[in-house]
């Protein structure tokens, strides 16, 4: 199926714990047969969800980290001198000369070190940042990382995870693509949207929620995403509600429901379920903002699964094992 | 004291945690917004604004006159950050580490280095709390270096509450640094622990004491607990799943205004605190007089 269109939906929120990764695994449910990517690639949790069967791991090389060679060392301190990350370290060595060392935490690996150095002392050697690995689901092929502790780059691993979706959704034909993102806006947030066809923010009904959530629209259309919002635990406060939808629709997306306060969300968790998957009652909300974003209308599969109206979707959901099975011959 | 609220997943309960036990600490305490990307604190705090300022980075700059197009800047550059074909070196700012390297290796002395603005730092007195919060501007990626210059804002000597980004990755690495003591705020459900064994892994390799606080006490299961127990990990605070505290956040109000039954849980949380860092620090002496 080289050339369908590829569809890419981010689910990102702004602020943490609105329940964008319980959102993600029940459209994964929904969807059937998308690729699934977790881009949160510090804290990834989609995983516990969905129980992937990890296919392939690849090692995350990224950047290089300085390290000085303590033999060689001169001690004539150029290195700490002209480092802009506080990176080297101090100490008095055995012999009473300073003795320098590279703060592996601190050191961005911008080489200056390495180039400077009078006597050519400093190590430069590629640095594993993490890794990646490529699954199966139960709702199709996934794509998840884990970046390693502390670690830089994280950008990076995330436009990695999202290339080999992209690659997976070409090959299958599978068309959707469906990400789970990393909270906040900084540089895994930006990663993760660049390009997309379309965000959903997933926000709640607080002074927190309204207020990181224009900060994250300022942030879709700085990179001209079209994007959906929906409140979750909207009935927390309904007062807030209706001004955070306000405010989302000045800001110019669409709304696409609200999902009610829903207790058993954690409980569908702890049974390594989507919510959509269990008989918790916001399961009704979920497919009502799944159905809203219209994101199966374009899908080569249209045909096979007919139109997904309100009722059809329990027809979908019913047809994913035997769908899961195609798509598993065609990998 | 430098104490740092963190956790690896978000939505956990560090910002509540931080302005509670701002509000409850009783003398002159700093509260460090850390959360660049996404700042609450001052939704909690009110007060009154006094100062602002403008955080900037540099980021390198060429004058053309002087460079003859050798592309020593762009072959150094680790980050792509500077591109050269030939001629006068493209720049790429928001790919800038800010590292100089360029500036450095330049033959010509032709790069200089010019300001990017990367957001703002404001401090807000309200009554013996000082808030000092950073806010990232929409679009650029690095949050660490505004971290940075919201933590050298930070006076010593007066207590220092650090309200954490979520996460374990660099933005919380830059926040965490220094501190004296880390509480890990999580929830008992399989998210908030596998997020946990993670936050620990990382507050381990920094080597910074730490302890746990438990939030929405009731719903999930025992893991957590098990977890810490497991571990030797104290856990300093348990916050009920109380609806009225969800209600109270949603509106933007502390917990200790609204709801004063829980008052005493955060002044037990810095009582739990001194007494932990004080085991701590006897525990170390007994190690170095061995």
């Amino acid at each position: 199926m080289s050339g369908a269109k590829i569809e890419e939906l981010v689910v990102i929120s702004g602020k943490g714990g609105t329940g964008k990764t319980s959102l993600t695994a029940s459209f994964a449910v929904l969807a059937g047969n998308a690729v699934l990517a977790d881009c949160d690639v510090d804290a990834a949790d989609l995983h516990l969800l969905l129980r992937p069967v990890v296919l392939e791991r690849h090692e995350f090389r990224s950047g290089n980290e300085a390290a000085i060679r303590t033999e060689e060392c001169v001690g004539c301190g150029i290195c700490r001198e002209d480092c802009r990350f506080d990176a080297i370290n101090v100490v008095r060595g055995a012999n009473g000369r300073p003795k320098f060392t590279v703060d592996p935490l601190s050191c961005e690996g911008c080489g200056v070190c390495v180039r400077f150095c009078p006597v050519k002392a400093v190590s430069f050697p590629e640095r594993v940042c993490g890794e990646w690995m490529v699954s199966e689901t139960r709702c199709g092929p996934m794509v998840h990382a884990r970046l390693g502790l502390a670690a830089e780059n994280s950008g990076k691993l995330v436009a990695v995870v999202r290339r080999e979706a992209r690659r997976m959704a070409e090959e299958t034909g599978g068309g959707l693509i469906i990400t789970d993102g990393p909270p906040g806006i900084g540089c895994p947030v930006i990663s993760s949207l660049t390009g997309a066809s379309q965000a959903l923010v997933v926000t709640e009904p607080t002074v927190s929620g309204g207020h990181d959530l224009e900060r994250v629209l300022a942030l879709t259309r700085h990179f001209s995403v079209p994007t959906a919002v929906c409140v979750n635990k909207w009935d927390i406060n309904p007062g807030m509600t209706e001004r955070i939808e306000e405010m989302a629709v000045r800001a110019g997306s669409r709304l696409v429901g609200r999902i009610r306060y829903d207790g058993t969300v954690t409980t569908a968790q702890l049974q390594e379920l989507a919510v959509v998957e269990t008989d918790a009652p916001s399961t009704e909300d979920i497919r009502r903002v799944w159905n809203n974003l219209g994101l199966l209308k374009d899908l080569p599969t249209k045909d096979e699964v007919g139109d997904p109206g309100h009722d059809d979707v329990d027809a979908l959901v019913a047809k994913k094992p035997a769908e899961k099975k195609q798509g598993k011959k065609s990998l | 004291m430098i104490l740092a609220v963190a956790s690896g997943k978000g939505g956990t309960g560090k910002t509540t945690v931080s302005v509670n036990l701002a509000k409850v600490f009783g003398a002159r305490v700093q509260l460090l917004d850390c959360d660049v990307e996404e700042p609450n604190c001052h939704l909690f705090i009110g007060g009154n604004p006094c100062s602002r300022e403008v955080v900037s980075i540099q980021v390198p700059g060429v004058d053309e006159s002087l460079c003859d197009g050798c592309g020593e800047c762009g072959r150094f550059c680790q980050y792509h950050a500077v591109v050269s074909f030939g001629g006068a070196p493209l720049f790429f700012p928001e790919l800038c580490h800010g590292c100089g390297g360029c500036q450095k290796v330049c033959p010509r002395g032709a790069i200089g280095e010019k300001e990017r603005r990367i957001g703002i730092v404001e401090t807000v007195e309200a009554d013996k709390v000082t808030l000092i919060q950073g806010s990232l501007d929409v679009g650029v990626p690095m949050a660490p270096p505004l971290i940075r210059a919201v933590k050298s804002r930070m006076k010593h000597g007066v207590t220092s509450i650090l309200d954490a980004p979520p996460g374990t990755s660099c933005p919380v690495i830059s926040t965490l640094r220094c501190s004296d003591f880390v509480l890990l705020v999580t929830e008992p459900t399989p998210f908030g622990l596998h997020d946990l064994r993670l936050a620990v892994e990382m507050v381990k390799e920094l080597g910074i004491p730490f302890g746990v606080v438990i939030n929405r006490v009731g719903i999930g299961d025992e893991r957590v607990y098990t977890f810490c127990g497991e571990k030797g990990i104290p856990v300093l605070l348990e916050i009920p799943d109380d609806r009225r505290i969800a209600e109270t956040y949603s509106r933007g109000e502390l917990v200790v205004d609204a709801l004063p039954e829980y008052g005493s849980l955060f002044s037990t949380l810095l009582w739990n605190i001194r007494e932990v860092r004080g085991k701590e620090k006897g525990a170390k002496r007994v190690r170095s007089k061995n």
